[in-house]
This record gives structure tokens, sequence and C-alpha cells, in this order.
């Protein structure tokens, strides 16, 4: 009985912390501005929307990968389907929690466009130390 | 015996642990974070030694055995003051460094006495059985310690983004340790299955510290009260 608690409690805690990471690690990206090159490439022009995530995962996965953001991509990417498992079941008994999915949702799609962003200058960078050597 | 992907768990996890150390050193923040970099650093030597330990006795040694749970208890106090310290940058203005060192101890001296007398019984192997209960205990308390300053962040209004990483982090590892042990005690069949959810959860810890120190500035800010799930 007391380990049923113990596992209820310590769930309920990793499920709260884990949201508040992945949206401190978005918090971080929101502010950065894309450039017009990647808005062009993503489609992203104002507001970022859920649907465009996959398709910039797609752009993100064809760019090297940079060992620096691969913790954050990964957890944003796990936040994602978090998300996808709450609009699909709890979202549809709580239409309050449908307008909160969507706009973290697209959170995620413009954190994924801000990755995207630093993995082509980082991809720059490489070539251009390639170039120079 | 231990698979490809156990000796990669193993690779994986030495590694984010010296990437940790290197990035705190690379950003000058060794020194500011010295209890979680001594913490992280004595892990890494713990993983190190398990190997060698592991190459020289086995894995089903009875010395691989008890050096890993004695190891690992070690290593959970040892986090468990590096959770102490955050909670002295945090209270920092309060000038409360000293109450919490004190509560502190005695909540560590209370979890090591309460762990003593679930073990009491115990006839044979009482000092092993100690230690890896006072380790599952000290995951719960730790757990219950970061839910209570993650209160304290969003109360206090606490903006810097690297604590507040740190700390989240921390509540993410000290949680999903919390609840595998919970769910081991639970169903003791799916102690294979569930055996191999502990390397996993350990690499998360480092790979997010090393994310708040190299990627995070010092001086970033952020408002908390916008991270928590229920709005403020």
């Amino acid at each position: 009985m007391m380990a049923a608690g113990i596992f209820v409690f310590s769930a309920a805690a990793l499920l709260q912390f884990f949201i508040s990471y992945c949206r401190s690690l978005i918090a971080a990206s929101s502010k950065q501005v894309l450039s017009p090159e990647v808005k062009d490439v993503t489609g992203i022009h104002r507001i970022a929307s859920g649907e465009d995530f996959k398709r910039v995962m797609q752009l993100l996965q064809l760019c090297p990968e940079s060992p620096e953001d691969r913790t954050s991509v990964q957890a944003i990417g796990a936040y994602f389907s978090l998300l996808n498992f709450v609009r699909f079941t709890v979202a549809r008994l709580f239409p309050s929690t449908r307008a909160w999915t969507e706009s973290e949702r697209g959170m995620c799609a413009y954190f994924a466009a801000v990755a995207l962003e630093r993995r082509i200058s980082f991809s720059r960078d490489m070539l251009a130390q390639q170039m120079d050597s | 015996m231990p698979g490809p992907v156990d000796y990669l768990l193993w690779a994986l996890t030495a590694l984010c642990e010296l990437s940790v150390l290197v990035c705190a050193f690379a950003r000058h923040s060794f020194r500011r974070y010295l209890s979680l970099n001594i913490y992280m650093l004595g892990s890494l030597l713990v993983t190190i030694l398990r190997f060698w330990m592991f190459l020289h006795y086995g894995y089903t040694s009875s010395r691989y055995f008890y050096f890993y749970y004695y190891s690992d208890a070690l290593l959970t106090i040892g986090l468990y003051f590096g959770l102490i310290a955050l909670y002295s940058y945090v209270l920092d203005e309060l000038q409360a460094g000293k109450y919490v060192r004190v509560t502190a101890t005695l909540l560590l001296a209370g979890t090591a006495a309460f762990s003593y007398m679930v073990v009491q019984q115990s006839t044979d192997r009482m000092l092993t059985r100690f230690v890896v209960e006072l380790s599952q205990n000290l995951y719960f308390v730790g757990l219950i310690l970061t839910y209570l300053l993650w209160g304290a962040i969003l109360k206090l209004r606490e903006t810097r983004t690297r604590i507040i990483h740190l700390v989240l982090s921390l509540g993410v590892y000290f949680s999903a340790f919390a609840a595998n042990y919970a769910l081991r005690n639970l169903y003791p069949s799916l102690h294979t299955i569930l055996g191999y959810l502990p390397p996993i959860i350990a690499i998360s810890l480092p790979l997010a510290w090393a994310h708040a120190f190299w990627r995070v500035p010092e001086d970033a800010r952020l408002v908390p009260s916008r991270l928590a799930v229920v709005p403020r």
C-alpha cells in the first residue's frame, strides 16, 4: 500500500518536473527570432502550429547533429508525444485542455525551428573550418 | 551477463559525467556550483570503478554487488548535499543557509534511523540491507525536498535560468528513481525489466546538467511562473 502511494506521488511529480523542464527549454528559445531563410524553409512566418512540428523535425534530422542541442531536442520530442497523447485522450473531455495542448504543440514546433537555425549555422561553421584547413 | 547495450550505457554515462565537469570548467562555473561538480566527479569515479570491478570480478560476483549498492548509497548522500547546496543558492537572500544545513542533517539522520528500523528484523546481511533501504528512502526524501525547492522557486520568483534547469532536472531524476523503486517493491517479478531503467535514468541527470552549464549563461533569466503546469 505504501509502495503504491509512493509510486503514484513519484509518477505525478515526475510528470510535473518533466513538463516544467521542457517548458523551461522552450521558454529559452521562444525569445529568439527566426531568420528569413529558416522562416521560408519551415513555413513558420508568424505563429508556429503543432502541425509544423513533424516537418521541422524531418528537416532537423537532415542537418548534422550538434552535440549541444541533442538532449533538448530529444526531450522536446518526448514532450510533443506526451502532448499528442493528452490531445487524443484528456483534451477530448476538457476543451480548455485542448487549447492549452495546441498552444504547447505550437511552441514545440517553434523550438524545433530555432534548433534547426542553430544546426544550420553549426553546419556552416564546420564547412568553413574544413575549407580553411 | 551485460550485453552491448549495457556497455554502451556505461560508456555514455561516463562520457556525460565527464562532459558536465568539462562544461562547468569551460564556463567558469566549477567553483560556483562546487558541491554539484564534486558529486559529478564522484559519480564519474564510481562509474569507472564499477566497470573495473565488473571486468575483474564479474557482474554476478558478491564484490560487484556490494560495491554497487554501497557506492550508490554514498552517491545518493552526495546528491542529497548537492540538493541542499541548491537550497542555499535559492534561499541566499533570506540568509537561511544555516537553518537549511541543520534541517538537512537532521532529515538525513532521521532517514537513516527509519531505514535502520525497517531492516533491524533481518538477521543476515543487515548492513547491506540497511544501505539499500537508505538509498531507496533517500531518493524519496530527495524527491520531496526537490518538490519543496521548486515550490520555493515559484513563490520567491527565482529567475536564474541555470538554477531552474538544475533543480528541474534533479526533480526528474529523483522522481524517476523513486517511482522505479516503488514499482520494484510492488511487482518484484518485474525486477529484470525494471533493472534496465536505472542506467537510462542515471544518464538523464548529467545530460541535463551538461546542457545547463554549456548552453545556459549564468546571467540568463526567465519567469518561473510560466513553467508551472498549473498556471499561476
